[in-house]
């Protein structure tokens, strides 16, 4: 069983030091300490447990760590930044294990450019040797690059000419669509096995600057202390401390504080279960630090969070999940207003986008989701997200009319539409007034996302007098179905016992195909692209066949291929 | 509201609040779909001597009273629960059967369903004008007998949809009422059931093979292993059984009278120069009848019989009988046509389930045939009837496209336009038919001349009892 919670001092492959507003991450892989003994972790290359550790740097650098403002990431290893993806880690791995540490992988890298954009936290990527596959791809998630011009140390993508498949972290979305390098240029850099140095990766905007091995480390101090001046972050810390969550374990089920994931290997289901806050809850960002881990708005979403990677990673043949939202509807509510009261307050604005990268974990999870809305639950505000995540939502119709779902500023804001200057900026103007902390990878909110067709109804949803009832939500769209007491256990029953039994596969490719509708963005890219063609190519006897790319790398001849193209 | 008296049922109706409140919306619209749709011109006025079943014993289902046709008492029955069911046969053989509808299967077993229930009121629909052209009461009550039952059939489905289908269920339950037989925007599902029947002899040939093609669903149905899906289609085919006899004695009956008019004419005369209905009329009509519902059974090779049979939905009619419940291997050698030439290729059984049941419905076809010669037989005539060959006028499966003859050799298409109406039924032969049944035989005890009276009449009575009779 794989777990996803580790701390610095327990990192095996990476060391964390801190220098004021600057702090550096610097890799050095333990050969021997990957997830397996079958593979050798040489030349800083790595799987999944080198990037827990990153992963969890970066946690522990937004919420623990203030006070920094800029992190350059680099590498211990003598002339080797970092080597990408182990090979024979990849070679020996099912297809779902490639998936799901492709799909962690590029997670942690859009969270790097996810804390640039919204923490004013900014990355620097000192090369200080050998970059190449995932290493460059790390480097390119990074704000900007520096390349030690040693007349040796190149950057390069060589997976396609040398293992016959594709770099796997959004490398070459990033190449053209982030950094803007020229698609002739890219595809030229794509298909060198030994990559670009110096002048020429700086002219094809490949890196931003090279240095000489002398003025290297000065440079790259020099450069990351210009990127902390323009953060907005605070000055000093303190920060909170982000604790082991300490689930319970046991066959049947993973239980936190206020989340819980019974499986049920029988049926192929789970039931995903998140409690609202109970007791009082900090009402002031001061009160929050005081509280911190155990805030509910960051320790439900981190539980959740770590619910969601166990089960990916260790559940793999439960494809269906039903999710409930339980307890105190109002308490959530009012935990949303306490955030959106003082999101600029930097703890406020770290938890809000935790919840929100939660949220993103949820909806590029290739499980099917349900929720199931009964009496008593508390699907409101941001705990709603999780039913508008879902692929579908049953609410139960009570005649009483008690079971309700609300609103609140976290599925979106309402702002006064500005005097307009042309019909183009009315509609820009009402979108801003819609957008709302919680966005998707395709940059809308939820009910952006679901209401595509009548955007303008949202900010009457939004302006609700209340809670709605089923037959409120079912008629506003909120919900997909709303079925009384005489057709309920049948009805979400024969649901999930349905969805359980169709083909796994075409469930995930259905799925992600439907759950982002609108605006394409690089992130929606790097995933689909990764979906569509990595995937794909994985699977290919050119790549994993007896005689395939990626098999036959490192041993005795050539690949042999299947030259037809499609 | 909706009453558990005045619905008789064996489904605790009066304690099932789902089933009852789909029905408070349903039955006022089933209501209007029989004034609208059912028997025309006998819905107000009219009393019918029928049978209504108040339960599934013996003495509950020979229940005769005299009733005016809206005010029948439709039911909701299954058949008897058989002590610790199985499932015969696919991939689930030897479970225990199914009391709820698995998840997997529901969107398969509410299209059974629909289909199944689609033909109900369809044939209703199809038989709506037959009562103006009766050729006597006792005829005219067992058309509304079978036409009120074919009702409660349709209920059946209906009682399955509303209680294991959700909304969908309700939803499908009420579109089962808004197809119409004929209807160009919203016809009945299967082509069979969009014909008219507008004369006695397509009725009876209707109601002996059509009725029949009935009767093999059923039977296979009833082998589900969705359990009520089992009883409630074995309790249909008790009435089914009826409904052939309607057919048979129908068609004997009209035989006999075309023997003695034969007699009265010498033998070589024309039968119909008396009034009567001929024997090469006849057979045309059981060709047309025959094929029609041949292709009610669909295509020979078939991936959803297969996928039925492999879930268990539906399985061979009597499948006990056979010794292989799985047939993950076996074979089934199917006779087909190719080049011009007919050969035979084995396929996968499970895909021939559909042939198999088509197999079954031949024999018992066939072994109605025989009775029927037998009435010729009788009056020492040497003609005889016969069964077409299954490739014969087929519009489903792999002999649709081709032509044959009724003995199964292929005719080009030159000579089956040339030869058709030998074989099948003209627009003059409709004409004629029409003709001598214009005229409605509504006296008690009295025959049109086409046909010859039962032999005995219903539930004891007499033949000149009055069957149905207008309101004092
Ligand atoms: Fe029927
Ligand atoms: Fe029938």
């Amino acid at each position: 069983m794989i777990t996803f919670e580790t701390r610095p001092d327990a990192y095996h492959h990476w060391k964390l030091t801190f220098d004021g507003p600057v702090a550096t991450l610097s890799m050095d892989v333990r050969e021997d300490a990957g997830l397996s003994s079958d593979y050798r972790l040489k030349l800083n290359s790595y799987d999944l447990a080198v990037d827990i550790e990153l992963a969890d740097a970066l946690q522990r650098l937004r919420f623990e760590h203030p006070e920094v403002h800029a992190v350059i990431v680099t590498s211990l290893k003598e002339r080797i930044f970092c080597a990408g993806a182990n090979i024979m880690m990849l070679r020996g791995s099912s297809h779902g294990a490639k998936v799901n540490f492709c799909k962690f992988t590029n997670e942690t890298r859009l969270a790097m450019e996810d804390a640039s954009a919204h923490s004013g936290l900014k990355f620097l990527a000192a090369l200080n040797g050998i970059c190449a596959g995932g290493g460059y791809e790390l480097a390119l998630a990074c704000d900007e690059i520096l390349l030690v011009d040693d007349g040796n140390s190149a950057v390069s993508l060589p997976e396609a000419p040398l293992l016959g498949v594709l770099p796997g972290t959004g490398g070459l979305t990033r190449l053209v669509d982030k950094r803007r390098v020229r698609r002739d240029l890219a595809d030229f850099f794509s298909t060198l096995v030994e990559g670009v140095k110096g002048k020429r990766a700086v002219e094809w905007r490949l890196v931003d600057a090279v240095a000489p091995r002398s003025r290297f480390k000065d440079g790259v101090q020099a450069r990351a202390r210009e990127l902390a001046a323009a953060s907005d972050r605070p000055a000093s810390g303190p920060g909170i401390t982000l604790k082991p969550l300490n689930p319970t374990v046991t066959d049947a089920a993973v239980t936190y504080s206020a989340v819980t994931l019974a499986l049920h290997r029988d049926k192929r289901t789970a039931d995903l279960t998140v409690h609202a806050p109970a007791g009082p809850q900090p009402a002031t960002p001061e009160a929050m630090l005081a509280a911190g881990d155990q805030f509910w708005a960051l320790r439900a979403f981190r539980e959740l969070d770590d619910a969601l990677l166990r089960l990916r990673v260790n559940e793999l043949e439960v494809g269906t999940v039903v999710i409930r939202a339980e307890g105190d509807r109002d308490a959530v509510l009012a935990v949303d207003r306490t955030l959106v009261a003082h999101q600029s307050h930097w703890l406020v604005r770290e938890i809000i986008h935790h919840m929100k990268r939660t949220l993103k974990r949820l909806d590029l999870t290739a499980r099917s989701f349900f929720a199931f809305i009964e009496p008593g639950s508390a699907f409101a505000g941001s705990l709603f997200e999780l039913a508008l995540a879902a692929d579908r939502s049953y609410m139960f119709h009570d005649d009483q009319e008690e079971n309700v779902v609300a609103l609140s500023p976290m599925n979106g804001r309402l702002r006064a539409e500005g005097a307009s200057a042309s019909p183009a900026e009315a509609r820009r103007d009402r979108m801003r007034a819609e957008a709302g902390p919680l966005l998707m990878s395709n940059g809308l909110t939820r009910l952006q996302t679901r209401f595509l067709d009548r955007p303008e109804t949202i900010a009457g949803l939004l302006a609700h007098d209340g809670p709605f009832n089923a037959g409120d939500a079912e008629d506003a769209g909120l919900v997909t179905f709303a079925p009384d007491e005489i057709d309920w256990d049948d009805e979400v029953r024969v649901a999930v016992e349905a969805r359980a039994a169709f083909s796994p596969d075409a469930m995930t490719g259905l799925e992600a195909n439907l759950r982002f509708a609108g605006p394409e963005t690089m992130e929606t890219k790097i995933f689909g692209r990764l979906t569509a063609w990595q995937n794909w190519i994985f699977q290919r006897p050119n790549a994993v066949g007896a005689k395939g790319a990626l098999q036959s790398y490192g041993q005795q001849g050539r690949p042999e291929f299947d030259w037809k193209r499609t | 509201m909706i009453s558990a008296e005045k619905i008789p049922n064996n489904v605790n109706l009066s304690g099932n609040k789902r089933l009852q409140r789909a029905l408070e919306h349903w039955q006022p619209k089933y209501i209007q779909w029989w004034r609208d749709m059912g028997p025309q011109g006998f819905q107000d006025y009219h009393q019918v001597y029928v049978r209504t079943a108040v339960s599934v014993d013996p003495e509950g289902w020979a229940h005769f009273e005299y009733v005016k046709l809206p005010e029948y008492r439709w039911g909701i029955f299954l058949a008897d629960p058989v002590h610790d069911r199985r499932i015969g046969f696919g991939d689930f053989f030897g479970q225990p059967v199914w009391q709820e509808v698995p998840g997997e299967f529901r969107n398969q077993l509410r299209r059974l369903i629909v289909t199944q229930g689609d033909t109900e009121p369809a044939s209703v629909e199809q038989q709506r004008l037959l009562g103006q052209r009766c050729p006597s009461l006792y005829d005219l009550r067992n058309l509304f007998q079978v036409n009120v039952e074919e009702g409660r059939h349709l209920w059946a489905m209906v009682y399955l949809l509303h209680s294991y289908f959700g909304r969908d269920g309700r939803d499908e339950a009420e579109e089962l009422l808004e197809r119409q037989s004929g209807n160009r925007d919203k016809p009945r599902i299967l082509q069979a059931f969009n014909e008219p029947i507008d004369n006695w002899l397509d009725f009876f040939m209707f109601t002996m093979f059509t009725d029949r093609d009935g009767k093999s669903q059923l039977m296979s149905l009833s082998e589900s292993s969705l359990d009520p899906l089992s009883r409630t289609t074995r309790f249909m085919l008790t009435e089914e059984a009826h409904h052939m006899f309607v057919g048979e004695t129908g068609v004997a009956r009209i035989l006999e009278r075309t023997c003695q008019l034969m007699k009265e004419a010498g033998f070589s005369g024309d039968v119909r120069k008396l009034g009567g209905i001929d024997l090469p009329t006849i057979q045309k009509h059981l060709n047309q009848w025959f094929s029609l519902s041949l292709d009610l059974h669909g295509g020979e090779v078939s991936s959803n019989a297969a996928s039925y049979f492999a879930n268990g939905l539906k399985g061979r009619a009597k499948e006990e009988t056979f010794g292989d419940h799985l047939i993950t291997n076996s074979h089934y050698s199917i006779e087909f046509f190719e080049n011009g030439k007919a050969a035979t290729k084995d396929v996968l059984m499970r895909h021939a389930m559909n042939e198999i049941l088509r197999d079954w419905y031949v024999g018992d076809c066939a072994a109605g045939i025989e009775r029927w010669n037998r009435v010729l037989e009788q009056h020492g005539m040497s003609d005889r009837l016969t069964l077409p060959d299954r490739k014969f006028n087929r519009n489903i499966g792999m002999y649709s496209g081709f032509h044959f003859d009724p003995h199964g050799a292929p005719v080009s298409n030159n000579d089956w336009e040339r030869r058709r109406l030998e074989w099948l039924p003209s627009v003059a032969d409709s004409e004629y038919l029409l003709s001598i049944m214009a005229t409605p035989i509504y006296e008690p005890g009295k025959f049109a001349n086409y046909i010859a009276p039962p032999r005995r009449g219903i539930n004891q009575q007499s033949i000149d009892f009055e069957y149905v009779r207008t309101e004092a």
